[in-house]
């Protein structure tokens, strides 16, 4: 007892740098990544042709966008269920706008100011008055979906011709939804992992009140989260209105599952702190494959959501376990 | 004029009743027919499956989790019966309901044992089994619906006037179901573990209460609800189909629940307080259609109705702190 300094904690023998390296989330993401291309090219030649998974991306590079932004804001202790309805609300706003008459660049940025705004007030909700994301975004999720519904009424809006196919235009071979996608990775994993920035949102996601006390504006910064958050939704709405050609109340329904689930698989761990970009990225493309194995194995859509079901609370158990093993 | 105000912000309750009549005094100055007995008929029959939900609804979250799944728990359960109404004729109709309550409760336990057993937070693991229990109910149903002739007529006739009562059975029953939450939560020592739990969960266990018991048993009892809310949902609509059955319930369910005063942060809400928000939620339902609003708007309201029931949770919280700093301020 006279001896304070050398608790348990410290006496623990020093993880090998193997260990360090090798036991973690990312890790078992990447693995199941391989083993799904194995499993995947033994049922149809087509997963061993990129051009087909590049293709595939495409379907997923929107909600692939906003995880990336998700993966942020879970880090940092928080969540946000909502971008599936602000993805569906900005890009009803923005094909309403230029169905009136509003010149197409004036309408795009509407659609993304639109964006701008639900995650002003998502913000608002959360960090001016304090009240848990989980609640508050269930309810933006409902009402920006409800009032996409009302914009848009059971139709579907039209967008201009030469606007339709974001997903057929082709850089050095890539699709461009693919492209920004990994550009966008490699910018916010570098902001997050080697940025003053990054690290504080680590440091308030391990310990808020510590973070405070240590000079981190948390709240300046979880309220720059949400809206970016919302400003991605959107962009990712916009692009989903070009790749579908119209636009519909029911734009990216249950896409929540999908983004939530892309973090989790990443190994983004769900009481904050802890996960990265890289999870999240290797995640994307894992699930697109599986997603893929799934459709080229004809399964039903039906089946397809059991299985994201079981993988998002399976993938959940696995990162807590790994965390719970290595990191304590 | 604060003091009513103050008033009506610390007894909930009775803010809502204003609000209630507020609104159906609005509607009924433009429409008059809105007043009479015949639209609380209609109001009353948009209500039972939403009080049945928001009694569960109402318990898990004063243990201060959500439960994301009763949709589709409603959906697997109600299909579990729709088909045996179908491939089984020859059975009695009312095993239904050991049937229906049976699955649901089933789904409700895996849900809490998930929750308990690897700690998990229930927002996540609801989303996964949302998706999951509904992918299970379009593969028990093979994706096919299960039609009005199925449905055996007695079950419908409840959701019928009855003729000696003149009010459908259901009706009845949810308020039944209300009252046996109300004894449950304020009069059984079970039912105030799961205030305490939610009140403070770090203070819970020490003072002896079992955590993982009770988690387990309000998810449980949330399921078993919103299986009985299957069948009333077979008895109201006559139909059970794979994908509409039930979805969006949980968000009409969690506005119910936040309006009538049940906080989010967990250990506060009353029964009384829950019933009047899904009355409230029956009146603009039912008001809707008679003002010429679409039906379109309905997800809206529900979605705003959520973001100003926080709202209000915050303000009362804000008065709580006020009350409690001046009484410090005030002994010192």
């Amino acid at each position: 007892m006279t001896d304070t300094t050398a608790t348990p904690r410290e006496a623990a023998a020093v993880r090998p740098l193997w260990h360090v390296v090798l036991v973690r989330p990312e890790t078992m993401t990447f693995v199941l990544l391989i083993l799904g291309i194995f499993i995947g090219s033994q049922i149809s030649p087509y997963f061993l042709d990129v051009a087909y998974i590049l293709k595939s991306f495409t379907l997923y590079a929107e909600f692939g966008m906003v995880a990336l932004v998700l993966t942020m804001v879970i880090i940092a202790g928080e969540i946000d269920l909502s971008p599936a309805a602000n993805m569906a609300l900005s890009a009803a706003i923005f094909a309403f706008a230029q169905a009136n008459g509003v010149p197409m660049p004036l309408a795009i940025l509407i659609g993304l100011g639109a964006g701008v705004l639900m995650g002003v007030f998502n913000a608002f909700m959360v960090i001016a008055l304090q009240i848990p994301s989980i609640i508050v975004t269930i309810g933006t999720l409902t009402a920006y979906r409800g009032l996409a519904q009302v914009l848009a009424g059971d139709q579907s809006i039209r967008v201009p011709e030469w606007y339709i196919g974001i997903d057929k235009v082709m850089v050095l071979g890539i699709p461009l939804p693919v492209v920004i996608f990994i550009i966008l990775s490699i910018v916010l994993g570098l902001v997050l992992g080697l940025t003053v920035f990054g690290r504080q949102i680590y440091l308030i996601g391990t310990n808020e009140v510590s973070a405070r006390y240590a000079g981190v504006r948390a709240k300046r910064i979880k309220a720059a989260l949400f809206i970016l958050m919302g400003f991605m939704s959107a962009v990712a709405g916009l692009m989903t209105a070009s790749r579908l050609g119209s636009v519909r109340y029911d734009l990216g329904l249950g896409g929540e599952l999908q983004m939530v689930l892309m973090a989790m698989l990443g190994g983004t761990y769900i009481f904050g702190g802890r996960g990265t970009i890289l999870g999240t990225f290797l995640a994307a493309w894992l699930l697109v494959i599986v997603s893929t194995g799934m459709i080229v194995a004809n399964w039903l859509p039906a089946t397809q959501l059991c299985v994201l079901g079981v993988l998002l609370i399976v993938s959940i158990i696995a990162t807590n376990f790994i965390y719970s093993r290595t990191q304590r | 004029m604060s003091a009513v105000l103050n008033f009506l912000i610390r007894r909930r309750e009775a803010g809502i009743f204003v609000m209630i009549v507020l609104f159906c005094l609005f509607v009924g100055v433009q429409k008059p027919q809105f007043l009479t007995l015949d639209s609380l008929r209609i109001v009353l029959l948009l209500t039972p499956l939403i009080m049945i939900g928001a009694m569960g609804q109402m318990m898990v979250i004063v243990a201060r989790h959500v439960d994301l799944s009763i949709g589709s728990i409603l959906g697997l359960s109600a299909m579990v019966s729709g088909m045996m109404f179908r491939y089984m004729p020859d059975m009695p109709w009312f095993l239904c309901f050991p049937l229906s309550i049976g699955t649901g409760m089933l789904l409700g336990f895996v849900n809490g044992l998930l929750i308990t057993t690897f700690r998990l937070p229930a927002i996540i693991v609801t989303l996964g089994t949302l998706n999951l229990y509904r992918g299970l109910t379009f593969i028990i149903s093979n994706a096919k619906q299960i039609d009005r002739q199925y449905v055996p007529s007695i079950l419908k006739s409840m959701s019928q006037p009855s003729p000696t009562l003149a009010v459908p059975l259901i009706i009845f029953l949810s308020f039944a179901i209300a009252v046996a939450t109300y004894w449950f939560l304020m009069h059984t020592r079970i039912g105030r573990q799961i205030f305490a739990l939610g009140s403070n969960p770090v203070a819970a266990p020490l003072r002896g209460i079992n955590v993982t018991q009770v988690t387990l048993l309000v998810f449980t009892l949330s399921g078993a609800l919103s299986g009985l809310a299957g069948i009333m949902y077979a008895s109201r609509w006559g139909f059970v189909n794979p994908s509409n059955t039930g979805a969006g319930f949980e968000f009409q369910v969690i506005a119910a629940v936040v309006i009538g005063g049940v906080s989010i942060n967990g250990g506060v809400g009353t029964v009384l307080g829950t019933v009047l928000g899904v009355l409230l939620l029956g009146c603009v339902g039912a008001a809707l259609p008679l003002l010429g609003i679409p039906g379109t708007t309905q997800n809206a309201i529900y979605g705003s109705v959520i973001l100003v029931a926080l709202l209000i949770d915050r303000l009362v919280r804000a008065q709580g702190n006020r009350g409690v700093t001046q009484r410090a301020g005030a002994s010192s």
